[in-house]
């Protein structure tokens, strides 16, 4: 582990109120990252193997079909994730994910978390409480979008 | 009942099917922000819209109106100098007193941005009698943004929170992307005193009064605006009726609190 990676995690709002040992366990699988604006922090059907809680910056989830301009679907802001494809197998990402301005974020590494997750499963609850409200989130977020509620069909 | 015939003094297009109508009444004209008027296009019908400009300022009437049907199109296609007729203004209003001393958070969904903005103007015009401003605007794509001028000199401001998202965008657009309930655990007031207006489409209002009352907002402190067909304005033809309500004479504007157990209904 890097040496005050632990503060880092712990002084990130996403992992606010977690105990003290499920902070050293997470920050035992993290690392500091930037990307400048532009760069992507992953590409569609990657290995997901390692996810990103923003610190600084703004990163845009985009998916693009042949011929056509890749699409934003999600802004992601400063402290909160991205990435929840490394949850669930085959643990790679759905859509590709761009730093829309210098963007500074805490990496997970993945399979480190997921492996501590199924060697300790009270560890493993405590990060599905985290994620799944996230998950959950993002669905009733979708179902708004995909109602498409504004205006005239056009 | 009779409408008054002024004359379009300004027509603005707002975006593909949206366009601002300013009327200069000669005699002046009192609402409150949250109000609408029937607008008549002469020899086709009327419609009920909401009043979008500044309360204080008497001499121009203000409506922005989405072309969406037969009288809709027809208003929308008037020119300067074309008559038209004004019958209003009609219904109450957006709490503003209310929320003196209190924070205020104002949740807009598309064209919902239009009848907020009265009450917007009159924050401003009395900001100090009020506490933390928090404006969250979610529309459907950037090239659909209400009064883009109007919000980047909102949002130049430093009195105020101001956020805008879109539900979809390409690639060259650098602002928020995501429904408009995103926004809502980020802005900073204290639910506890805070005022909510919202306006926009039900599902869209549904789900912002979910996000607030997920921080802890009471319903009695959580405003809307609803919209039904009118066509009296007076609350005798029932022509809006919602539940046990008329829209056009108990509301448009109502607490979350009183609409609570019809809202969402389908048969409604």
């Amino acid at each position: 582990m890097i040496d005050g990676m632990d503060k880092v995690v712990r002084e990130h709002r996403f992992f606010a109120g977690l105990s003290e040992d499920v902070i050293q366990l997470v920050a035992g699988c993290t690392r500091n990252v930037r990307f400048d604006a532009g760069k992507y922090l992953f590409r569609e059907d990657d290995p997901a193997d390692e996810f990103f809680l923003i610190r600084h910056g703004r990163v845009a989830l985009e998916m693009a079909a042949p011929g056509r301009t890749a699409v934003t679907f999600q802004t992601v802001p400063e402290g909160d994730v991205v990435g929840l494809s490394w949850l669930i197998p085959p643990y790679r990402w759905a859509y590709d994910a761009r730093a829309l301005d210098l963007v500074r974020a805490i990496g997970i590494d993945a399979k480190c978390l997921r492996q501590k997750c199924d060697s300790d499963h009270d560890f493993g609850y405590a990060m599905m409480m985290r994620f799944v409200p996230v998950l959950v989130k993002r669905l009733q977020a979708t179902r708004l979008q995909v109602l498409d509620v504004y205006g005239t069909a056009r | 009942m009779l409408p008054i015939i002024e004359r379009v003094a300004r027509v603005r297009r707002e975006g593909t099917d949206i366009w601002t109508l300013e009327i200069e009444p000669a005699a002046g004209f009192d609402f409150l922000a949250g109000q609408f008027n029937m607008l008549y296009a002469l020899g086709v019908g009327e419609a009920a819209i909401s009043i979008s400009g500044d309360p204080a300022d008497r001499g121009r009437l203000i409506h922005t109106i989405r072309a969406v049907g037969r009288v809709s199109e027809a208003l929308t296609r008037l020119k300067t100098g074309d008559p038209i007729g004004v019958r209003g203004p009609y219904g109450l209003g957006w709490p503003v007193e209310e929320a003196a001393g209190a924070d205020v958070v104002i949740i807009a969904g598309g064209l919902g941005l239009a009848p907020l903005r009265p009450a917007i103007y009159r924050f401003f015009a009395e900001r100090p009698r009020f506490g933390r401003l928090v404006l969250l605007v979610g529309m459907r794509q950037p090239d659909d943004i209400l009064f883009q001028q109007e919000l980047e000199r909102w949002r130049r401001r430093l009195d105020i929170d101001l956020a805008v998202t879109v539900d979809h965008a390409g690639g060259d657009w650098r602002g928020n992307v995501g429904v408009v309930t995103t926004l809502i655990p980020r802005a900073a007031f204290d639910p506890a005193h805070t005022i909510a207006l919202i306006c926009g489409p039900e599902v869209m209002m549904r789900f912002s009064i979910a996000g607030l009352a997920a921080l802890g907002m009471p319903a009695t402190t959580i405003y809307v605006s609803m919209e039904r067909n009118m066509k009296c304005a007076i609350g005798l033809c029932g022509h809006c009726q919602f539940g046990p309500t008329f829209i056009c004479r108990d509301g448009p504007v109502f607490t979350y609190e009183r609409l609570r157990p019809i809202f969402g209904t389908r048969e409604l």
